[in-house]
Protein backbone atom coordinates (compact mmCIF):
# COMPACT_ATOMS: atom_id res chain seq x y z
CA UNK A 1 0.00 0.00 0.00
CA UNK A 2 1.63 3.78 -0.61
CA UNK A 3 1.99 5.92 1.52
CA UNK A 4 -0.57 8.25 -0.30
CA UNK A 5 -3.22 5.84 0.53
CA UNK A 6 -1.85 4.99 3.83
CA UNK A 7 -2.32 8.58 4.38
CA UNK A 8 -5.51 8.73 2.75
CA UNK A 9 -6.89 6.14 4.69
CA UNK A 10 -6.26 7.46 8.39
CA UNK A 11 -7.19 10.98 6.89
CA UNK A 12 -10.88 9.08 6.50
CA UNK A 13 -10.47 7.32 9.81
CA UNK A 14 -9.71 10.50 11.95
CA UNK A 15 -12.74 12.59 10.08
CA UNK A 16 -14.98 9.22 10.63
CA UNK A 17 -14.18 8.90 14.21
CA UNK A 18 -17.40 10.94 15.32
CA UNK A 19 -19.25 8.48 13.85
CA UNK A 20 -18.06 5.78 15.99
CA UNK A 21 -16.98 7.14 19.52
CA UNK A 22 -18.66 8.29 22.16
CA UNK A 23 -18.29 11.85 24.39
CA UNK A 24 -15.72 10.54 25.98
CA UNK A 25 -12.94 9.87 23.20
CA UNK A 26 -14.23 12.41 21.32
CA UNK A 27 -13.15 14.66 24.14
CA UNK A 28 -9.94 12.84 24.67
CA UNK A 29 -9.00 12.81 20.93
CA UNK A 30 -9.42 16.79 20.60
CA UNK A 31 -7.05 16.59 23.73
CA UNK A 32 -4.73 14.30 21.80
CA UNK A 33 -5.03 16.69 18.44
CA UNK A 34 -4.48 20.19 20.86
CA UNK A 35 -1.30 18.50 22.31
CA UNK A 36 -0.34 16.99 18.62
CA UNK A 37 -0.13 20.86 17.22
CA UNK A 38 1.28 22.14 20.66
CA UNK A 39 4.41 19.33 20.22
CA UNK A 40 4.88 19.76 16.11
CA UNK A 41 5.07 23.74 17.39
CA UNK A 42 7.81 22.87 19.99
CA UNK A 43 9.80 20.13 17.74
CA UNK A 44 10.76 22.85 15.25
CA UNK A 45 12.90 24.29 17.93
CA UNK A 46 14.03 20.82 19.39
CA UNK A 47 13.32 18.81 16.22
CA UNK A 48 14.51 20.51 13.62
CA UNK A 49 16.92 23.99 15.66
CA UNK A 50 18.48 21.76 17.97
CA UNK A 51 17.75 24.30 20.75
CA UNK A 52 15.86 22.40 23.57
CA UNK A 53 13.60 24.83 25.01
CA UNK A 54 12.13 23.85 28.92
CA UNK A 55 9.46 27.12 28.43
CA UNK A 56 7.05 26.43 25.32
CA UNK A 57 4.16 26.35 27.47
CA UNK A 58 4.38 30.33 27.85
CA UNK A 59 3.17 30.56 24.40
CA UNK A 60 0.35 27.82 24.82
CA UNK A 61 -0.67 29.90 28.23
CA UNK A 62 -0.21 33.02 26.93
CA UNK A 63 -2.47 32.69 24.25
CA UNK A 64 -5.13 31.19 26.09
CA UNK A 65 -5.05 33.76 29.18
CA UNK A 66 -5.14 36.55 26.61
CA UNK A 67 -7.72 35.49 24.74
CA UNK A 68 -9.76 35.00 27.95
CA UNK A 69 -9.24 38.24 29.50
CA UNK A 70 -10.01 40.08 26.20
CA UNK A 71 -12.84 37.76 26.01
CA UNK A 72 -14.02 38.81 29.97
CA UNK A 73 -12.71 42.44 30.89
CA UNK A 74 -12.72 43.86 27.57
CA UNK A 75 -16.00 41.82 25.95
CA UNK A 76 -14.32 41.37 22.53
CA UNK A 77 -15.92 38.71 20.64
CA UNK A 78 -13.73 35.73 19.36
CA UNK A 79 -12.72 36.90 15.62
CA UNK A 80 -11.59 40.13 17.73
CA UNK A 81 -9.84 38.07 20.56
CA UNK A 82 -8.23 35.44 18.50
CA UNK A 83 -5.95 36.94 16.30
CA UNK A 84 -5.34 39.81 19.15
CA UNK A 85 -4.36 36.68 21.66
CA UNK A 86 -2.02 35.72 18.70
CA UNK A 87 0.26 39.06 18.07
CA UNK A 88 0.48 39.51 21.66
CA UNK A 89 1.70 35.97 21.93
CA UNK A 90 3.79 36.12 18.61
CA UNK A 91 5.05 39.82 20.69
CA UNK A 92 6.20 37.57 23.66
CA UNK A 93 7.84 35.00 21.85
CA UNK A 94 9.77 37.59 19.78
CA UNK A 95 10.75 39.09 23.16
CA UNK A 96 11.54 35.72 24.81
CA UNK A 97 13.32 34.59 22.34
CA UNK A 98 15.68 37.63 21.81
CA UNK A 99 16.62 36.95 25.51
CA UNK A 100 16.58 33.37 25.44
CA UNK A 101 18.91 33.37 22.06
CA UNK A 102 21.71 34.99 23.48
CA UNK A 103 22.93 31.17 24.34
CA UNK A 104 22.63 27.91 23.08
CA UNK A 105 22.70 24.63 24.98
CA UNK A 106 21.96 24.31 28.47
CA UNK A 107 21.86 28.09 28.58
CA UNK A 108 19.20 28.67 26.33
CA UNK A 109 17.28 25.69 28.08
CA UNK A 110 17.97 27.39 31.38
CA UNK A 111 16.56 30.75 29.91
CA UNK A 112 13.25 29.82 28.87
CA UNK A 113 12.78 27.95 31.70
CA UNK A 114 13.44 31.19 33.81
CA UNK A 115 11.14 33.32 31.08
CA UNK A 116 8.36 30.56 31.58
CA UNK A 117 8.35 31.23 35.16
CA UNK A 118 7.94 34.65 35.03
CA UNK A 119 5.22 34.19 33.13
CA UNK A 120 3.86 31.64 35.66
CA UNK A 121 4.67 33.26 38.28
CA UNK A 122 2.72 36.54 36.59
CA UNK A 123 -0.67 34.35 36.30
CA UNK A 124 -0.48 32.94 39.63
CA UNK A 125 0.16 36.84 41.30
CA UNK A 126 -1.34 38.96 39.30
CA UNK A 127 -4.86 38.24 40.78
CA UNK A 128 -6.23 41.78 39.69
CA UNK A 129 -5.67 40.32 35.92
CA UNK A 130 -5.67 36.62 36.40
CA UNK A 131 -7.67 35.78 39.55
CA UNK A 132 -4.81 33.67 40.37
CA UNK A 133 -5.00 30.39 41.56
CA UNK A 134 -8.78 30.57 40.45
CA UNK A 135 -7.98 30.69 37.14
CA UNK A 136 -9.87 32.87 34.08
CA UNK A 137 -14.04 30.87 33.69
CA UNK A 138 -16.91 31.38 32.11
CA UNK A 139 -15.64 31.14 28.64
CA UNK A 140 -17.30 30.00 25.65
CA UNK A 141 -16.80 28.46 21.92
CA UNK A 142 -16.25 30.68 18.74
CA UNK A 143 -19.00 29.58 16.37
CA UNK A 144 -16.64 29.58 12.96
CA UNK A 145 -18.49 30.43 10.19
CA UNK A 146 -21.81 30.66 12.35
CA UNK A 147 -21.42 26.65 12.86
CA UNK A 148 -21.39 26.09 16.97
CA UNK A 149 -18.69 24.16 18.13
CA UNK A 150 -20.41 23.52 21.23
CA UNK A 151 -20.96 19.83 21.05
CA UNK A 152 -18.17 17.25 21.50
CA UNK A 153 -18.42 15.70 17.56
CA UNK A 154 -18.39 19.16 15.59
CA UNK A 155 -15.42 20.45 18.24
CA UNK A 156 -13.32 17.84 17.37
CA UNK A 157 -14.09 18.00 13.63
CA UNK A 158 -13.06 21.99 14.12
CA UNK A 159 -9.37 21.32 16.12
CA UNK A 160 -8.53 18.86 13.30
CA UNK A 161 -9.24 20.68 10.54
CA UNK A 162 -7.11 23.57 12.32
CA UNK A 163 -4.36 20.87 13.16
CA UNK A 164 -4.25 18.99 9.79
CA UNK A 165 -3.92 23.12 8.46
CA UNK A 166 -1.33 23.90 11.04
CA UNK A 167 0.97 20.76 10.63
CA UNK A 168 0.23 20.66 6.83
CA UNK A 169 2.26 24.51 7.22
CA UNK A 170 4.91 22.77 9.50
CA UNK A 171 5.51 20.27 7.11
CA UNK A 172 5.72 23.14 4.37
CA UNK A 173 7.94 24.88 6.29
CA UNK A 174 10.40 22.35 7.28
CA UNK A 175 10.80 21.34 3.59
CA UNK A 176 11.53 24.86 2.00
CA UNK A 177 14.98 26.42 2.31
CA UNK A 178 14.49 28.30 5.25
CA UNK A 179 14.10 24.73 6.98
CA UNK A 180 17.02 23.57 4.83
CA UNK A 181 18.91 26.64 6.26
CA UNK A 182 17.35 25.74 10.00
CA UNK A 183 18.72 22.17 9.98
CA UNK A 184 21.95 23.36 8.67
CA UNK A 185 22.11 25.87 12.03
CA UNK A 186 21.26 22.68 13.67
CA UNK A 187 23.77 21.01 12.31
CA UNK A 188 26.82 23.04 11.40
CA UNK A 189 26.06 26.59 12.95
CA UNK A 190 29.65 27.70 12.39
CA UNK A 191 29.39 26.76 8.75
CA UNK A 192 26.09 27.71 8.10
CA UNK A 193 27.77 31.50 9.11
CA UNK A 194 30.25 30.73 6.58
CA UNK A 195 27.89 30.08 3.69
CA UNK A 196 26.03 33.17 3.85
CA UNK A 197 23.54 32.41 6.70
CA UNK A 198 22.13 35.05 9.86
CA UNK A 199 22.10 31.75 12.54
CA UNK A 200 20.79 34.17 14.99
CA UNK A 201 18.18 35.23 13.03
CA UNK A 202 17.19 32.00 11.44
CA UNK A 203 17.01 30.62 15.23
CA UNK A 204 14.92 34.06 16.35
CA UNK A 205 12.49 33.22 13.58
CA UNK A 206 11.77 29.98 14.09
CA UNK A 207 11.51 30.68 17.30
CA UNK A 208 8.81 33.66 16.76
CA UNK A 209 7.05 30.66 14.54
CA UNK A 210 7.04 27.94 16.94
CA UNK A 211 5.38 30.71 19.55
CA UNK A 212 2.69 31.73 16.95
CA UNK A 213 1.76 27.99 16.21
CA UNK A 214 1.94 27.03 20.08
CA UNK A 215 -0.35 30.32 20.54
CA UNK A 216 -2.84 28.79 17.61
CA UNK A 217 -2.77 25.11 20.12
CA UNK A 218 -3.34 27.46 23.02
CA UNK A 219 -6.96 29.22 21.58
CA UNK A 220 -7.82 25.26 20.84
CA UNK A 221 -6.91 24.54 24.51
CA UNK A 222 -8.96 27.62 25.75
CA UNK A 223 -11.87 26.58 23.62
CA UNK A 224 -11.56 23.64 24.67
CA UNK A 225 -11.98 24.02 28.31
CA UNK A 226 -13.17 27.48 28.40
CA UNK A 227 -11.03 27.65 31.28
CA UNK A 228 -7.61 28.36 31.93
CA UNK A 229 -5.35 28.34 35.09
CA UNK A 230 -1.81 28.71 35.86
CA UNK A 231 -0.71 25.50 35.65
CA UNK A 232 -0.76 26.19 31.44
CA UNK A 233 1.82 28.03 32.06
CA UNK A 234 3.60 25.81 34.23
CA UNK A 235 6.95 24.08 34.32
CA UNK A 236 5.18 20.87 34.42
CA UNK A 237 3.53 21.93 31.04
CA UNK A 238 6.31 22.65 29.55
CA UNK A 239 8.24 19.68 30.30
CA UNK A 240 5.37 17.41 29.67
CA UNK A 241 5.51 18.79 25.93
CA UNK A 242 9.03 18.66 25.84
CA UNK A 243 8.59 14.99 27.20
CA UNK A 244 6.02 13.94 24.27
CA UNK A 245 8.39 15.37 21.19
CA UNK A 246 11.38 13.19 22.83
CA UNK A 247 9.55 10.33 23.24
CA UNK A 248 7.38 10.36 19.89
CA UNK A 249 11.29 11.35 18.05
CA UNK A 250 12.27 15.07 17.12
CA UNK A 251 13.05 16.25 14.03
CA UNK A 252 10.60 13.76 12.37
CA UNK A 253 6.64 15.48 11.45
CA UNK A 254 5.09 12.16 12.64
CA UNK A 255 7.27 11.85 15.88
CA UNK A 256 5.77 14.96 18.45
CA UNK A 257 2.17 14.20 17.19
CA UNK A 258 2.33 10.39 18.22
CA UNK A 259 4.50 11.62 21.56
CA UNK A 260 1.89 14.07 22.41
CA UNK A 261 -1.23 10.95 21.43
CA UNK A 262 0.81 8.70 23.96
CA UNK A 263 1.21 11.34 26.70
CA UNK A 264 -2.33 12.34 26.37
CA UNK A 265 -3.43 8.63 26.36
CA UNK A 266 -1.47 7.85 29.60
CA UNK A 267 -2.43 10.82 31.57
CA UNK A 268 -6.34 10.93 30.64
CA UNK A 269 -6.95 7.27 30.19
CA UNK A 270 -4.94 5.10 31.83
CA UNK A 271 -5.18 7.50 34.84
CA UNK A 272 -8.76 6.64 35.18
CA UNK A 273 -7.86 2.35 35.99
CA UNK A 274 -3.88 3.37 37.40
CA UNK A 275 -3.87 5.27 40.53
CA UNK A 276 0.01 5.62 40.04
CA UNK A 277 -0.11 7.05 36.00
CA UNK A 278 2.72 9.25 36.77
CA UNK A 279 4.92 6.65 38.21
CA UNK A 280 3.49 4.59 34.86
CA UNK A 281 4.63 7.15 32.33
CA UNK A 282 7.81 7.21 33.69
CA UNK A 283 7.97 3.79 33.38
CA UNK A 284 6.87 4.04 29.35
CA UNK A 285 9.71 7.14 28.66
CA UNK A 286 12.73 4.96 30.60
CA UNK A 287 11.71 2.19 28.18
CA UNK A 288 11.35 4.31 24.79
CA UNK A 289 14.99 6.26 25.83
CA UNK A 290 16.72 2.82 26.55
CA UNK A 291 15.54 0.89 23.90
CA UNK A 292 14.36 3.38 20.79
CA UNK A 293 16.27 6.27 22.14
CA UNK A 294 16.05 8.25 18.96
CA UNK A 295 12.27 8.04 19.67
CA UNK A 296 9.31 6.10 18.98
CA UNK A 297 8.58 7.08 15.22
CA UNK A 298 12.42 7.07 14.42
CA UNK A 299 13.17 3.95 16.24
CA UNK A 300 9.97 2.02 14.81
CA UNK A 301 11.03 2.62 11.34
CA UNK A 302 14.57 1.34 11.85
CA UNK A 303 13.31 -2.04 13.38
CA UNK A 304 11.48 -2.34 10.63
CA UNK A 305 14.15 -1.63 8.13
CA UNK A 306 15.82 -4.57 9.99
CA UNK A 307 13.09 -6.83 10.03
CA UNK A 308 12.81 -6.43 6.25
CA UNK A 309 16.27 -6.84 5.54
CA UNK B 1 34.89 52.67 -5.86
CA UNK B 2 37.34 49.22 -6.60
CA UNK B 3 40.60 50.27 -8.64
CA UNK B 4 42.68 47.64 -10.30
CA UNK B 5 45.55 48.60 -7.27
CA UNK B 6 43.03 48.17 -4.50
CA UNK B 7 44.32 45.09 -2.90
CA UNK B 8 41.77 41.79 -2.51
CA UNK B 9 42.93 41.50 0.75
CA UNK B 10 44.28 44.09 3.04
CA UNK B 11 44.56 43.16 7.14
CA UNK B 12 46.56 46.14 9.26
CA UNK B 13 47.95 45.84 12.49
CA UNK B 14 45.80 42.76 13.19
CA UNK B 15 45.63 41.44 16.78
CA UNK B 16 44.08 38.58 19.20
CA UNK B 17 44.88 37.27 22.53
CA UNK B 18 43.33 34.57 24.32
CA UNK B 19 43.83 35.02 28.03
CA UNK B 20 46.56 37.36 27.78
CA UNK B 21 48.02 34.88 24.98
CA UNK B 22 48.57 36.98 21.69
CA UNK B 23 47.74 33.84 19.09
CA UNK B 24 47.85 36.63 16.01
CA UNK B 25 50.22 39.98 16.60
CA UNK B 26 50.51 43.37 14.82
CA UNK B 27 50.23 41.34 11.60
CA UNK B 28 49.53 43.19 8.33
CA UNK B 29 49.47 41.24 4.84
CA UNK B 30 48.43 42.49 1.54
CA UNK B 31 46.78 40.35 -1.07
CA UNK B 32 46.51 41.62 -4.14
CA UNK B 33 43.50 40.54 -6.73
CA UNK B 34 43.58 37.30 -8.48
CA UNK B 35 46.96 36.31 -6.17
CA UNK B 36 47.69 32.81 -4.76
CA UNK B 37 49.07 33.66 -1.36
CA UNK B 38 50.70 31.01 0.82
CA UNK B 39 50.45 31.29 4.46
CA UNK B 40 53.35 28.75 6.24
CA UNK B 41 54.58 28.14 9.97
CA UNK B 42 54.83 25.77 12.69
CA UNK B 43 51.93 24.46 14.70
CA UNK B 44 50.34 27.28 17.22
CA UNK B 45 51.97 30.08 14.35
CA UNK B 46 48.24 31.51 14.30
CA UNK B 47 47.56 30.41 10.84
CA UNK B 48 44.37 28.92 11.58
CA UNK B 49 43.49 32.18 14.11
CA UNK B 50 43.89 34.98 11.02
CA UNK B 51 41.80 32.56 8.88
CA UNK B 52 39.05 32.89 11.42
CA UNK B 53 39.60 36.85 12.41
CA UNK B 54 39.67 36.98 8.54
CA UNK B 55 36.01 34.90 8.03
CA UNK B 56 34.63 37.04 11.25
CA UNK B 57 34.66 33.89 13.31
CA UNK B 58 37.01 35.19 15.81
CA UNK B 59 36.53 38.85 16.18
CA UNK B 60 39.99 41.07 16.46
CA UNK B 61 41.05 42.76 19.53
CA UNK B 62 42.09 45.36 17.20
CA UNK B 63 43.17 45.98 13.27
CA UNK B 64 41.70 46.30 10.45
CA UNK B 65 40.44 44.03 7.81
CA UNK B 66 39.53 45.17 4.45
CA UNK B 67 37.80 43.30 1.17
CA UNK B 68 38.43 45.12 -1.80
CA UNK B 69 38.61 48.07 -0.19
CA UNK B 70 35.64 48.10 1.89
CA UNK B 71 36.42 47.44 5.54
CA UNK B 72 34.56 44.70 6.94
CA UNK B 73 36.50 44.17 10.65
CA UNK B 74 33.15 45.18 12.11
CA UNK B 75 30.88 42.45 9.88
CA UNK B 76 29.45 38.83 11.15
CA UNK B 77 30.73 35.88 8.41
CA UNK B 78 27.56 36.02 6.60
CA UNK B 79 27.90 39.52 5.80
CA UNK B 80 31.78 38.67 4.67
CA UNK B 81 30.41 35.87 2.56
CA UNK B 82 27.88 37.96 0.79
CA UNK B 83 31.04 40.09 0.18
CA UNK B 84 33.00 37.56 -1.57
CA UNK B 85 34.78 35.79 1.53
CA UNK B 86 34.70 31.54 1.00
CA UNK B 87 36.53 29.36 3.04
CA UNK B 88 37.73 25.75 4.01
CA UNK B 89 38.17 24.38 7.40
CA UNK B 90 41.45 22.60 8.71
CA UNK B 91 38.64 19.93 10.34
CA UNK B 92 36.48 18.97 7.72
CA UNK B 93 32.98 20.76 8.21
CA UNK B 94 30.21 19.01 6.41
CA UNK B 95 26.38 18.00 6.46
CA UNK B 96 27.86 14.23 7.41
CA UNK B 97 24.06 13.13 7.03
CA UNK B 98 23.06 14.62 4.04
CA UNK B 99 24.10 14.15 0.15
CA UNK B 100 26.97 15.89 -1.54
CA UNK B 101 24.43 17.51 -3.60
CA UNK B 102 22.49 19.04 -0.51
CA UNK B 103 25.83 20.35 0.98
CA UNK B 104 26.21 22.15 -2.43
CA UNK B 105 22.76 23.12 -2.42
CA UNK B 106 23.24 24.83 1.22
CA UNK B 107 26.53 26.75 -0.23
CA UNK B 108 24.20 28.10 -3.20
CA UNK B 109 21.24 29.01 -0.80
CA UNK B 110 23.79 30.57 1.57
CA UNK B 111 23.96 33.52 -1.03
CA UNK B 112 20.29 33.50 -2.50
CA UNK B 113 17.39 35.05 -1.44
CA UNK B 114 15.62 32.02 -2.04
CA UNK B 115 16.98 31.38 1.63
CA UNK B 116 14.57 33.13 3.26
CA UNK B 117 11.06 31.24 1.21
CA UNK B 118 9.46 29.65 3.92
CA UNK B 119 6.86 27.83 1.31
CA UNK B 120 7.83 26.41 -1.23
CA UNK B 121 9.80 23.09 -0.93
CA UNK B 122 13.87 22.57 -1.75
CA UNK B 123 13.49 19.41 -3.08
CA UNK B 124 11.42 20.22 -6.52
CA UNK B 125 13.71 23.11 -7.25
CA UNK B 126 15.25 21.88 -10.51
CA UNK B 127 17.81 25.33 -10.78
CA UNK B 128 19.48 24.91 -7.45
CA UNK B 129 20.03 20.97 -8.15
CA UNK B 130 21.36 21.66 -11.65
CA UNK B 131 23.74 24.24 -10.65
CA UNK B 132 25.00 22.00 -7.59
CA UNK B 133 25.14 19.55 -9.79
CA UNK B 134 27.61 21.57 -11.91
CA UNK B 135 29.92 22.70 -9.57
CA UNK B 136 30.15 19.20 -8.01
CA UNK B 137 31.39 17.85 -11.87
CA UNK B 138 34.09 20.69 -11.34
CA UNK B 139 35.89 18.64 -8.62
CA UNK B 140 34.85 15.58 -9.72
CA UNK B 141 32.54 14.62 -7.93
CA UNK B 142 29.15 14.29 -10.07
CA UNK B 143 29.04 10.82 -10.05
CA UNK B 144 28.43 11.04 -6.35
CA UNK B 145 25.93 13.39 -5.96
CA UNK B 146 23.13 11.47 -4.48
CA UNK B 147 25.84 9.85 -1.48
CA UNK B 148 25.74 11.28 1.89
CA UNK B 149 29.00 12.22 2.46
CA UNK B 150 29.54 9.36 5.34
CA UNK B 151 29.64 7.60 2.21
CA UNK B 152 32.48 8.99 0.78
CA UNK B 153 35.57 8.94 0.99
CA UNK B 154 38.00 11.67 2.72
CA UNK B 155 39.37 12.85 -0.07
CA UNK B 156 35.82 13.02 -1.61
CA UNK B 157 35.22 14.85 1.55
CA UNK B 158 38.38 17.73 1.12
CA UNK B 159 36.62 18.02 -2.25
CA UNK B 160 33.44 18.91 -1.31
CA UNK B 161 34.90 21.15 0.90
CA UNK B 162 36.56 22.78 -1.56
CA UNK B 163 33.15 22.68 -4.57
CA UNK B 164 31.06 24.07 -1.33
CA UNK B 165 33.37 26.87 -1.37
CA UNK B 166 33.42 27.28 -5.27
CA UNK B 167 29.49 27.18 -5.18
CA UNK B 168 29.54 30.13 -3.20
CA UNK B 169 31.13 32.16 -6.45
CA UNK B 170 34.07 33.77 -4.07
CA UNK B 171 36.28 36.74 -4.36
CA UNK B 172 38.68 35.63 -1.89
CA UNK B 173 38.88 32.05 -1.43
CA UNK B 174 40.92 30.60 1.51
CA UNK B 175 41.74 26.80 2.08
CA UNK B 176 43.03 26.04 5.37
CA UNK B 177 45.30 23.05 5.09
CA UNK B 178 43.35 21.74 1.95
CA UNK B 179 45.99 18.74 1.63
CA UNK B 180 46.00 17.34 5.64
CA UNK B 181 45.14 13.71 6.03
CA UNK B 182 44.94 12.65 2.28
CA UNK B 183 47.17 10.00 0.10
CA UNK B 184 49.25 10.80 -2.68
CA UNK B 185 46.80 9.89 -5.20
CA UNK B 186 44.05 12.23 -3.49
CA UNK B 187 46.19 15.55 -3.37
CA UNK B 188 47.37 15.52 -6.51
CA UNK B 189 43.57 15.48 -7.24
CA UNK B 190 43.20 18.33 -5.20
CA UNK B 191 46.23 19.66 -6.33
CA UNK B 192 44.66 19.85 -9.67
CA UNK B 193 41.20 20.65 -8.66
CA UNK B 194 43.14 23.69 -7.07
CA UNK B 195 45.15 25.07 -9.77
CA UNK B 196 41.61 24.78 -12.04
CA UNK B 197 40.54 27.33 -9.99
CA UNK B 198 40.46 31.04 -12.06
CA UNK B 199 42.60 34.11 -11.65
CA UNK B 200 39.04 36.12 -10.52
CA UNK B 201 39.26 34.36 -7.45
CA UNK B 202 42.14 35.21 -5.39
CA UNK B 203 43.37 32.60 -3.20
CA UNK B 204 44.91 32.51 0.08
CA UNK B 205 46.27 28.86 1.91
CA UNK B 206 47.32 27.40 4.34
CA UNK B 207 49.32 24.13 3.87
CA UNK B 208 52.07 22.17 5.41
CA UNK B 209 53.02 20.15 2.16
CA UNK B 210 55.33 22.42 0.85
CA UNK B 211 56.65 20.55 -2.21
CA UNK B 212 52.80 21.05 -3.63
CA UNK B 213 51.67 24.35 -2.13
CA UNK B 214 54.88 26.13 -3.48
CA UNK B 215 53.98 24.80 -7.21
CA UNK B 216 50.49 26.66 -5.91
CA UNK B 217 51.78 29.76 -4.33
CA UNK B 218 52.61 33.27 -6.35
CA UNK B 219 53.97 34.68 -2.99
CA UNK B 220 54.34 32.59 0.45
CA UNK B 221 53.84 34.90 4.38
CA UNK B 222 55.56 33.51 7.24
CA UNK B 223 53.70 33.14 10.80
CA UNK B 224 56.14 32.69 13.93
CA UNK B 225 54.24 33.50 17.23
CA UNK B 226 51.38 35.44 15.98
CA UNK B 227 54.06 37.55 13.57
CA UNK B 228 55.12 37.57 10.47
CA UNK B 229 58.41 36.78 10.03
CA UNK B 230 58.98 36.81 6.41
CA UNK B 231 56.94 38.01 3.43
CA UNK B 232 57.70 38.02 -0.18
CA UNK B 233 57.52 36.07 -3.57
CA UNK B 234 58.42 32.16 -3.07
CA UNK B 235 62.06 32.37 -3.84
CA UNK B 236 62.44 34.86 -1.24
CA UNK B 237 61.03 33.18 1.13
CA UNK B 238 61.96 30.18 0.94
CA UNK B 239 66.09 31.49 0.57
CA UNK B 240 65.32 33.69 3.84
CA UNK B 241 67.21 32.10 6.65
CA UNK B 242 64.55 32.71 8.86
CA UNK B 243 62.18 30.74 6.85
CA UNK B 244 65.00 27.70 7.18
CA UNK B 245 65.45 28.71 11.05
CA UNK B 246 61.74 28.44 12.27
CA UNK B 247 60.11 26.26 9.89
CA UNK B 248 61.70 24.44 6.69
CA UNK B 249 64.26 23.39 9.09
CA UNK B 250 62.13 21.84 11.50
Amino acid sequence: MSRTAWLAGGLLALFALPLVAGEFYLNLASQMLIAALFASSLNLLVGYAGLTSLGHASFLGAAAYLSAWLSLHLGLAHWASAPIALAGTVLTAAVFGWIALRATGLGFLMLTLALSQVLWGLAYRWVGVTDGDNGLRGLTRPEPLGVAIESADRFYWFALLVCLLAIGLIALFVRSPFGAALRGTRDQPRRMGALGFDVWLIRWLTFVIAGFWAGVAGLLFIWYHKYVHPSALSLQASAEVLLAVIAGGSGTLAGPVVGAVMVVFLKNFVSAYVERWNMLLGFVFLAIVLFLPEGLVPGMRRLIRRVKS
Amino acid sequence: MTSSTTPALAIEHLRRSFGGLPATDDISISVAAGERRLIIGPNGAGKTTLFNQITGDIRSDSGMISLFGEDVTRLRPDQRAHRGIARTYQIITLFGRDTLEHNIVLALLGLSRARWSMVRGLAPRSDFRDRARDVLAQVGLRELAERTVAEVSYGDRRRLEIAMALAQAPRLLLLDEPLAGLSREERATVQQVIASIPRAVTLVMIEHDMDIALELADSVTLLHYGRVIVQGSRAEVVADPRTQEVYLGH
